[in-house]
């Protein structure tokens, strides 16, 4: 084949690419999406790999025997990591101290947040400062707040609560071993309160002042006001806080290193401490990257679960 | 029955006097219109008269029971709220028959008096539907409803009609008037619309600044004004208003020299003026005529017009440089500052003296504020 019918040949192609460009945008269009594409697969390709290949190793990690004590010696076992993770007494232990700590923080924020928003809803002098006071907990960094009870509140013999016990001749409770978990939950509910507050305070701001009185006239009293007009209302930002809090308390770890450090036994051990201190205490890599996958399935049905439940009522629109 | 008698009534808000002492009374089956401009305290009354408010001094009496302290929900009245306020998680019939439902009614009459609520208002194929899936009209009329079921003797309506479209309005304007044939009951009705006030009411109370200016029939306000302000809102377009001196008083005919030119004699009771006074004459756009500049000693200037079709409205302005606006045959040409003639009716026309009080008319109806 001769230059000049190549030549030909482009040319044709050319002639025919014009030809439709006249009749159809398509082509433009194509080209526009492909500069689109360009521009974004940056941003798409350093997100992929930021997950996937992280995801990536925990998965191979979790496939061989990883032990930082024994460097060099790392032989495929297949599942034998995640068998240890599952059959280990801490696994069940971690999962039921995961669940009950996220289920009474939820329903401890939830509730105190209802009644304090509402509280804080009816003018009295000084509300300003009041609800910036609720809010601030939320700013304090968890290692912070945990310290902060650990040594001044809840510490036995130079703690607020120990002070409060001996003035009413009560012997001071030793908290982080009596009822380590309650204390850890304490601690979790105090900074969690004001995030229910805040956005529940916020939807009671936008509640129709002249629904209650409606309902005033229906006959109403406060507390069937509260049950028929405000907590529907509320049902949707308790919803949000309910999701958000899911998320955020199912990998608690802060408070509790600095507190009980899992402790005693296994009784404040929750996963994400769990697989911290298979990687980090027992320098079993290996096994940690087998609880970490377990940990995400676990989110996962949660998030799906609350999804079915309250999420369908979020995309509702008013 | 139903006779509310309100006496001497007070309200402060935080040291601001809204409701300055208010007599009125309300009696059975009235439609009782309350209009008056923005901050006058009309609303705030109709809450009062709730028990929305807490009332600050005075009384108010629903037949021969003292209301002022009750709670809201042991007055026997029902209220229509201007944003409907419906409960919008529940079902129309549950809006209906909340009322009902917390007074521990029996089921069965529940279900009846919500049905008779629906047919009065139409509301049968909406009962399952949530108030989001309704609109402005069918609301509204879930919020009537919701003061039907509970068979209050007076209802309460807050400018119920002011957040619909013009046409809706008028619908419903009239649907009122039948809801209160067919109920025969008593209404109190809060608006800023005086059509709305004209047209429902057989009593209406003009309030300015917490004070009531004048109660009577709409074309007693109309013809009879007492007041200055009472002439100025009820009517639109607006009652013209000229300055003038007297010249000559008697028993039953004033002179009145108009700054703008005319001099003008009115059969009206003069008793009170002398010579000299400064007055003011009202005269209503209908109720004056253009013609022609020379036909006239009254000259203006013609400002803008504005064609409606059936009417002209045209703003002109006087010599001495008042405006005021006057109503034209449909097909009036008169152009942007041609000079015409006004003759005003002047059977129709109001004297005002300087603190704004009317003059009497003879024949009028003797009353008060």
């Amino acid at each position: 084949m001769s230059i000049t019918s190549l030549q030909a040949g482009v040319n044709t192609v050319t002639e025919a690419r014009t030809g439709t460009t006249t009749r159809h945008p398509a082509p433009r269009l194509r080209r526009g999406r492909r500069i689109g594409l360009a521009m974004l697969s940056p941003s798409v390709a350093s997100l992929l790999l930021w997950m996937a290949v992280p995801l990536a190793m925990t998965v191979y990690f979790s496939l061989i025997r990883y032990n930082l004590l024994y460097p060099g010696d790392e032989p495929f076992v297949g599942l034998e990591n995640y068998h240890y993770f599952l059959t280990d007494e801490g696994f069940v232990a971690g999962a039921l101290n995961t669940l009950w700590l996220v289920l009474s923080v939820l329903a401890i924020s939830v509730i105190a947040g209802v009644l304090i928003a509402v509280l804080v809803d009816t003018p009295f002098f000084g509300r300003g400062i009041v609800r910036v006071m609720l809010i601030s907990p939320f700013f304090i960094m968890p290692t912070v707040s945990a310290l902060v009870w650990k040594n001044l509140l809840l510490h036995p013999v130079s703690g607020v609560f120990a002070a409060v016990w001996r003035l009413f001749g009560a012997t001071p409770v030793d908290w982080f071993a009596e009822y380590p978990l309650l204390s850890i939950i304490m601690i979790v509910s105090w900074q969690w309160i004001p995030f229910a507050v805040l956005i529940l305070m916020t939807a009671m701001q936008s509640l129709d002042q002249e629904q209650k009185d409606a309902a005033r006239l229906d006959g109403a009293g406060p507390l069937a006001i509260f049950r028929h007009i405000t907590l529907p209302h509320l049902a949707r930002p308790i919803a949000v806080v309910i999701m958000i809090e899911t998320i955020f308390l199912l990998s608690i770890f802060a408070e509790i290193y600095t507190t009980t450090g899992g402790g005693p036994g296994y009784d404040t051990t929750n996963l994400a401490y769990l697989i911290y201190s298979q990687a980090l205490l027992q320098f079993d890599v290996g096994m940690a990257s087998a609880g970490g996958l377990i940990a995400v399935v676990i989110a996962n049905i949660a998030a799906f679960v609350l999804v079915r439940m309250i999420g369908r009522n979020l995309t509702d629109k008013a | 029955m139903a006779n509310l008698t309100i006496r001497n009534l007070h309200k402060v808000f935080e040291g601001t006097e809204i409701i300055k002492g208010i007599d009125l009374d309300i009696k059975d089956h009235e439609f009782v219109v309350f209009v008056g401009p923005s901050g006058c305290g009309k609303s705030t009354l109709l809450r009062l008269i709730a028990g929305l408010e807490e009332v600050t001094g005075g009384h108010i009496y629903l037949d021969d029971r003292e209301i002022t302290d009750m709670a809201p929900a042991r007055r026997d009245l029902a209220m229509v709220f201007q944003t409907y306020a419906l409960y919008p998680h529940m079902t129309v019939r549950k809006n209906l028959s909340f009322a009902l439902d917390l007074a521990r009614v029996d089921k069965a009459e529940v279900a009846a008096k919500v049905a008779e609520a629906a047919r009065i208002l139409e509301l049968e194929p909406l009962l399952e539907r949530k108030p989001r899936a309704l609109s402005g009209g069918q609301r509204q009329r879930v919020a009537i409803g919701r003061a039907i079921v509970r068979h209050p003797k007076i209802f309460l309506f807050d400018e119920p009609l002011s957040n619909l479209d013009a046409a809706l309005r008028v619908q419903m304007r009239l649907e009122l008037a039948r809801l209160h044939q067919e109920l025969n009951a008593t209404m109190i009705y809060v608006t800023h619309d005086q059509v709305e006030a004209m047209t429902l009411a057989d009593k209406v109370v003009v309030l300015n600044g917490g004070r009531i200016e004048q109660v009577g029939s709409p074309l007693t306000l109309y013809h009879h004004p007492v007041n200055r302000f009472v002439a100025g809102f009820i009517g639109t377009p607006r009652m013209a208003f000229l300055d003038g001196r007297v010249t000559a008083a008697e028993a039953s005919t004033v002179s009145v020299a108009l700054a703008c030119g005319p001099e003008y004699r009115l059969e009206l009771e003069g008793r009170g003026l002398k010579p000299g006074d400064a007055v003011t004459l009202g005269i209503r756009p209908e109720h004056i005529q253009v013609c022609e500049a020379q036909a006239s000693p009254f000259q203006v200037t013609l400002d803008v017009t504005e064609h409606l079709g059936a009417d002209t409205y045209c703003y002109v302005r006087t010599d001495s440089g008042e405006t005021l606006t006057v109503r034209a045959p449909g097909d009036f040409s008169g152009r942007f500052g041609d000079r015409v003639g006004l003759l005003p009716d002047l059977a129709h026309g109001h004297l005002f003296d300087a603190s704004g009080r009317a003059m009497p008319k003879p024949g009028a109806p003797a009353q008060a504020a």
